[in-house]
């Protein structure tokens, strides 16, 4: 059989598209085990691999216009898979993977040291300050697949990496080595409503992610559609979750890279 | 009533004076360490720290105590390497400070991380490439050195040097110290620039990062320059307070005096070039991340990172210090001499908190606010907890041992003295 | 630490850093080691010149 072609998971979210209604936030609770607390008001210091921001144009009534920018972990590429946080990490617990461009987190390695959360620039990653507690009965509905993760330990959006995972063994099991582009979706992609979310893989021409982005893989993955834009494209770290919007104000707050030139 | 173990020729308060002093100091040791074994036993949310700011406190103070502990290689290495013969007055307590900032350093970091009882997996699934990596290496290898050139003069107390064993063993390791000295500059040179590695290296964050040479960013160098330069004035300003407790002069003017120049051409050359990194940096490297220097210091309600700041610790604390301390008639002055290292010692840690903190607190997300950040007591309290325990070993070491060689000549015993 | 463990590579960045590594790690057990063989062979000798500071 063929070796499988190197991936680059990546993502396009449609900005108006989206009706900020948080469906994304709690799939993503449920698919991936996420701990929450009985007060778990302060954002801070709870726990949401996928965040949905508010962004405002600031301006009053009539012209007053609101955004909701859904933010999972934009599994940055840097230079040659030089993620800011994968590199800082003393401990080698979180790794960027070339085959499929998703930077992971090793929980049982993770000491807790937290200076990739001090590297990361989107605020993705999470620390666990207390220890997870599920409501009576609860525990019975946790997904077999994800493991738990103790206090003491960051975490963050993996691209439900385990889906990947239970989609490749059952590719292998049918004697495939590629899979086709729905058998590996993340949970937020399917549990949009609005359908904002596109995921795939960027270097597959037949992919719709790759067909909106048109990424420039010379250049860190540049979109080369103009309606395309990424956050901090300035930074250099290559991220691979790309945002689409038709209005200009939301790219501006988007991007300090528009803002400033 | 413990006049065997001081040693000879010196005098020393009386023992109830002295237990007193322990045990107040011993009570706020106390209070750190029932706050450690809180943080131990319910984990970090004891602390005022959030995802936004996952460096705090313990990071600041653990870069700001090896900085000042710096005076132990600088001084060591001017001693032994670059042969400033003088210096041998005061290097036993260079050590001891270095001592002390070392093995705070440790402590803290042991409290500081989420999982402590994996502290280990630092150092068995080592990323090579993480400055962090190379920092806790280079930390407990230079520790080891420490420790090395602590434990002859340990051994020089008056009852060990009766031991024939003890005796030769601190003979021999005196012999051979500029080995182990060279070996801490080495590793200090590499532990003093990764710490400044740490924030310089983070390209996500526009206000931390530098641009460099090869893998090191301008920090990396800087902030080993200003270890070199601040940690001989915390020796100096240690000992001047130690003199202060003590009412006696401990080590000669003309040693000091020395010490305080090189220290102050050290700052001078360091702070001119800290200038030269903050003027690139506002003006190329910030600007090619999409940041201008006034997004770092102002639309910040709430929070106290000001254009002060900057002059803060450039100016007062950088530029000051340092003219003070190379002109020669400020540094026969005592108090202006205490001034000029104090501001130094301030600087450097005001270097410290700016690199790790304010770097958190500014926003990098364009639609993102200043975040804000006051420490919970138990990270206070076990960052004093060090403090306490550095007295507390200083007062020991200072009452049983001959840190200070000058001393009887400085002070001699009324006749029929011991 | 060691080329046993699974994430080691045996790349230019982990001979320079490791390589470092032992080399100050041997350079201060040896040193170590001489000072407490000689001291120990002086002691056994009943040699007495030893006075603290050389
Ligand atoms: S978004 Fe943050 S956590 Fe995710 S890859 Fe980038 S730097 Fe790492
Ligand atoms: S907190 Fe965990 S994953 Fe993050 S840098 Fe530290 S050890 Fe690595």
């Amino acid at each position: 059989m063929d070796q499988p072609k190197n991936k680059r998971y990546g993502m396009v979210i449609d900005l108006d598209k989206c009706t900020g209604c948080g469906a994304c936030m709690v799939a993503c609770m449920a698919e991936n085990n996420i701990p929450f607390r009985d007060d778990d008001t302060d954002k801070l210091l709870s726990v949401s691999w996928m965040h949905v921001y508010r962004l405002s144009n600031g301006k009053p009534f009539p012209h007053a216009e609101e955004c909701f920018l859904p933010r999972p972990c934009q599994h940055c590429e840097g230079e040659h898979g030089h993620s800011p946080c994968v590199s800082v990490c003393p401990a080698t617990a979180t790794d960027y993977d070339m085959h499929t461009g998703i930077v992971s987190q090793i929980y049982t390695r993770c000491f807790g040291c937290r200076y990739c959360m001090a590297a990361c620039p989107y605020h993705v990653r999470q620390f666990n300050w207390w220890d997870p507690v599920w409501p009576e009965g609860m525990e019975r509905a946790l997904n077999p697949d994800v493991s738990v993760r103790m206090r003491g330990v960051v975490e963050k959006c993996s691209f439900c990496y385990s889906r990947y995972q239970t989609a490749l063994n059952r590719a292998y099991l049918e004697g495939r080595r590629e899979l086709s582009e729905e058998e590996y979706q993340t949970a937020c992609t399917q549990a949009c409503p609005a359908g904002a979310i596109v995921f795939g893989d960027l270097n597959n021409p037949a992919h719709r992610v790759h067909q909106i982005v048109k990424p420039d893989l010379a250049h860190g993955g540049r979109p080369r559609n103009p309606k395309v834009f990424r956050l901090l494209e300035r930074l250099g770290t290559h991220p691979k979750v790309y945002y689409l919007t038709r209005r200009d104000w939301v790219r501006r707050a988007g991007d300090n890279e528009i803002q400033k030139t | 009533m413990d006049s065997a173990l001081i040693p000879k020729g010196v005098e020393r308060c009386p023992l109830g004076r002295f237990l007193v002093f322990i045990a107040v100091v011993g009570a706020v040791l106390l209070w750190g360490v029932v706050a450690m074994f809180l943080i131990y036993i319910k984990g970090l949310n004891q602390t005022n720290m959030n995802n936004a700011y996952g460096f705090a406190l313990w990071i600041w103070a653990d870069l700001a105590v090896i900085a000042l502990g710096g005076g132990a290689f600088f001084t060591g290495l001017l001693r032994y390497i670059i042969g400033k013969d003088e210096l041998k007055n005061i290097i036993n307590y260079a050590v001891l400070i270095g001592f002390v900032c070392y093995s705070s350093a440790l402590l803290i970091l042991a409290i500081d991380v989420g999982q402590p009882l994996r502290a280990w997996f630092i150092f068995w699934h080592a990323n090579v490439h993480s400055m962090l990596t190379e920092v806790a290496f280079c930390l407990t290898c230079y520790f080891i050195v420490l420790t090395i050139e602590y434990v002859p003069l340990m051994l020089e107390n008056r009852q060990l040097q009766r031991v024939t064993f003890f005796r030769h063993l601190a003979h021999n390791m005196h012999g051979i110290m500029a080995v182990f000295a060279a070996t801490g500059a080495f590793l200090s040179f590499f532990h003093q620039g990764s710490l400044g590695g740490v924030s310089g290296v983070l390209y996500g964050r526009p206000f931390g990062f530098r641009s460099g040479i090869g893998i090191w960013p301008w920090t990396f160098f800087l902030y080993t320059w200003s270890a070199a330069a601040c940690g001989p004035c915390f020796t100096i300003l240690v000992t001047r307070i130690t003199e202060m407790a003590t009412r006696k002069k401990l080590v000669k003017d003309n040693v000091i005096d020395l010490l305080a120049k090189i220290a102050g051409w050290m700052l001078l050359t360091y702070i001119t070039a800290k200038i030269v990194d903050t003027v690139y940096w506002a003006a190329v490297t910030a600007p090619a991340m999409g940041f201008t220097l006034l997004d770092f210091y102002t639309n910040n309600p709430g929070s106290a990172y000001g254009l002060w700041i900057l002059i803060a610790e450039v100016g007062i604390c950088g530029v000051l210090p340092a003219l003070m301390l190379v002109s020669a008639s400020v540094r026969r002055n005592p108090r202006l001499l205490f001034l000029a290292v104090l501001l130094a010692v301030l600087g450097a840690c005001l270097n410290r908190w700016v690199m790790i903190l304010q770097m958190q607190a500014v926003p990098v997300l364009p639609f993102e606010k200043w975040f804000t950040y006051l420490p919970s007591w138990q990270e206070i309290a076990t960052t004093i907890l060090p403090v306490a325990y550095g007295i507390i070993l200083i007062a020991f070491s200072y009452r049983y041992l001959p840190i200070f060689p000058q001393e009887p000549e400085l002070n001699p015993l009324p006749e029929g003295g011991r | 630490m060691f080329p046993f463990s699974f994430e080691w590579v045996w790349d230019l960045g982990h001979l320079v850093f490791h390589g470092a590594l032992w080399y100050a790690l041997s350079i201060l057990g040896i040193g170590l080691a001489y000072c407490i063989l000689k001291a120990a062979w002086q002691t056994a000798r009943g040699e007495e010149e030893g006075h603290g500071h050389p």
